[in-house]
């Protein structure tokens, strides 16, 4: 795909570059020129919004360490000393903590795309694959992100999920001890996650990297999930998507704003701006939104290692979606049943968050229990069943058909005149 | 399929059920402050009415480690002078040192110094109050929420400056049925997160504080000034936060509609 390139260096100094390092023609014909389908809806803005956020949570995070501690006694007093005497200090620091749950809520819109249109589908399962890499490397980084503060919910919450560890059998203490660098939670623990949260980013750097390659070789998919059959199907991604990602990246941004200036903790825990305290267990013990779904799944088995296998199976599961779903349709559109089916996953996906933020009692076990089977009876029965039985509506014949199809009047000879 | 929809139905059923106060505390008392909303700006006599409080009453078993005394005329914060500022700091006696011989000093407090704390220690503190710890009041308003739940708190916030008015206006004789296993040296308020037995005495009596303003010093008025000077003391670039806010939000607006008309007009000849 947008292999062949038009590209012409004009100067001297253009043509000596090109001859040594054709970067002007690479970023050309992969960024600026590369075919894209005329069809994407606002969904498929997320992956550029996503990039965005990277960078984002990079730069943020970047400044934020240069006034940052990583030493237990002086972690929490140096966030402290970010919020009230580095010169916007506080934007930095409220961008970063409201920019992971940005990050976060562009990442499931994505990722919820990539499961309505198919788009994990052949050709693209090696680039789903990368996804869920992305998506794992994501969640370890917050975790650790949010231990650094060292706050009453950031050291609770490093015990509890390092605990997790501990279900192992014969080896779990020895792995949590290895984890902890200790016999508790303590310096050793934070500075290890520090270490590694300034790492992580740039390892997700380099998976989005591949995410992209793996993208361009077999293109976007669309909403028909129709692969693109001629040139009438795409147009380059500049200026068409560059400026339709740039708007739906600003909208979004609004959002972000809203949220860092006149609510900033409204995403985070209260109790988090009290100091880690050893000896004080806070009432109840809740992540950070982002991860309740699988809080609930972990909280939902009565065993514990059965739950850690089950909240670890949620997320794994993923990587072999492509082979479960059995339909050779992509896109939900034409899938009457998988419709229907993907909507009520997304119910359980979000149900199961709202139990993960209650107490594991009563009911709220009960409706954990139905939600998690019916989690992993999405993707081990729904899923390959559907693909057996279902009958998708007609495909369209090309992305340029369906595109025509739904203007009126229909044109006669099914070609895209151009409007004055 | 009769199964899912069952399932579904009864996952948005839970979704509906009202969230419970998850420390089992009363949900605190939805006072208004001037504060709140995306332009509310605090009220520099409160604040300044707020300090006195603080120093007056609380500054006697809390400590505020967080807070230095140039903070109090910083830009949104209380509004005292810079001579203002030198004068509060030295009615504070400062441990300094080691000079030169070697010897600790006490000496009055200098706008550069943060609040002193009252016990040198923890255990001291403990063992002034009965075994209770004074918490530091640098956060307060932060760390506490005064209601819970997710919408609850969308709409109506955290309810951190109201947690502690309903605390310092909240307490009440204790239900017979709890009276009787009152602890030792305790105070029945439903509003204390820390589960309705609280170490501190009712701190406020009317008439305590006398502000140089004549600004009434009930002790409804006096809870409402502390709770706006805390909130300033755990968020004292709040002003600024929101008034970056608000050009922010108008910038993006302008921006997002332009890049709108940008992006209309490159399609315009392209069916999509």
């Amino acid at each position: 795909m947008g292999g062949h390139s038009n590209y012409q260096p004009k100067s001297a100094a253009e043509k000596w570059l090109h001859e040594r390092l054709p970067i002007v023609e690479f970023v050309k014909t992969t960024a600026l020129d590369f075919p894209t389908p005329k069809n994407l809806n606002y969904w498929w803005t997320f992956g550029g919004i996503l990039a965005l956020m990277l960078v984002v949570q990079i730069l943020t995070g970047i400044v934020l360490v240069m006034h940052y501690t990583p030493q237990a006694e002086l972690a929490f007093d140096s966030v402290e000393h970010i919020m009230r005497d580095v010169n916007y200090g506080w934007l930095l620091r409220y961008m970063h903590a409201n920019g992971a749950s940005m990050f976060f809520i562009a990442v499931y819109i994505h990722i919820f795309r990539g499961m309505y249109y198919g788009s994990y589908k052949a050709p693209r399962e090696v680039l789903w694959i990368i996804g869920v890499l992305i998506y794992l490397v994501m969640m370890a980084t917050a975790f650790m992100g949010y231990v650094l503060p060292w706050g009453q919910m950031s050291f609770w919450g490093a015990k509890v999920i390092t605990n997790l560890f501990s279900a192992i059998p014969f080896v779990g203490e020895a792995i949590t001890t290895w984890l902890w660098g200790g016999y508790a939670v303590d310096n050793p623990t934070l500075n290890r996650f520090f270490s590694l949260h300034y790492l992580l980013p740039f390892v997700l750097a380099g998976l989005v990297g591949l995410h992209i390659w793996a993208l361009h070789v077999p293109g976007n998919n669309n909403p028909t999930g129709v692969s693109v059959k001629s040139g009438q199907d795409t147009v380059p991604f500049h200026p068409y998507y560059t400026m339709k990602d740039s708007f739906a990246i600003v909208v979004f941004l609004i959002i972000f704003a809203v949220f860092l200036f006149f609510s900033p903790n409204y995403l985070g825990h209260a109790i988090n701006y009290e100091p880690a305290n050893p000896l004080s267990t806070p009432a109840h013990i809740v992540p950070e939104w982002y991860y309740l779904p699988f809080y609930a799944i972990l909280r939902a088995i009565p065993d514990k290692l059965g739950g850690v296998i089950a909240m670890f199976g949620s997320i794994l599961i993923l990587f072999v979606l492509p082979w479960l779903d059995t339909s050779k349709v992509r896109s939900g559109t034409y899938r009457p049943l998988y419709k229907v089916f993907f909507w009520l996953f997304v119910a359980a996906c979000i149900g199961l968050g709202y139990l993960g933020s209650k107490p594991p009692e009563g009911w709220y076990v009960t409706f954990s229990r139905l939600l998690t089977f019916y989690y992993f009876f999405h993707f081990l029965v729904i899923l390959p069943l559907l693909g057996l039985l279902e009958t998708p509506k007609p495909l369209p014949s090309s992305i340029s058909d369906d595109v025509l199809a739904k203007k009126k009047p229909v044109l006669p000879e099914g070609k895209a005149v151009p409007a004055e | 399929m009769k199964l899912f929809t069952t399932l579904a139905a009864a996952a948005f059923a839970l979704l509906a059920v009202p969230a419970f106060a998850a420390e089992g505390q009363k949900d605190a008392k939805d006072i208004s402050f001037s504060f709140e909303g995306p332009f509310g700006t605090f009220d520099r006599g409160a604040l300044q009415r707020g300090y006195k409080v603080y120093k007056e009453v609380c500054s006697a078993c809390h400590s505020m480690r967080l807070l230095h005394f140039r903070n109090l005329d910083e830009p949104g914060g209380p509004g005292f002078t810079e001579e203002q500022v030198k004068a509060l700091a030295a009615t504070f006696t400062v441990k300094d040192g080691p000079g030169e011989d070697g010897e600790m000093f006490d000496r009055p407090g200098l706008p550069s110094d943060r609040f002193p704390s009252p016990f040198p220690n923890e255990q001291a503190a403990r063992n002034a109050n009965g075994g209770a710890l004074p918490t530091d009041l640098s956060l307060i308003t932060k760390s506490r929420a005064g209601w819970y739940g997710t919408f609850n708190q969308l709409v109506n916030g955290i309810g951190g400056p109201e947690y502690v008015y309903s605390v310092l206006t909240g307490f009440e004789q204790a239900p017979p049925e709890l009276a009787k296993e009152a602890p030792e040296g305790k105070h029945y308020n439903p509003y204390f997160a820390g589960g309705h037995w609280i170490g501190m005495a009712p701190p406020l009596t009317d008439g305590q504080v006398t502000f140089d303003d004549g600004a009434p010093n009930t002790v409804d008025a006096m809870a409402r000034d502390v709770s706006e000077f805390l909130a300033w003391a755990a968020e004292p670039k709040m002003e600024e936060r929101k008034s970056t806010g608000f050009a922010t939000v108008i910038y993006l607006a302008i921006l997002a509609v332009l890049l709108y008309l940008v992006k209309q007009r490159v399609w315009a000849k392209v069916d999509h």
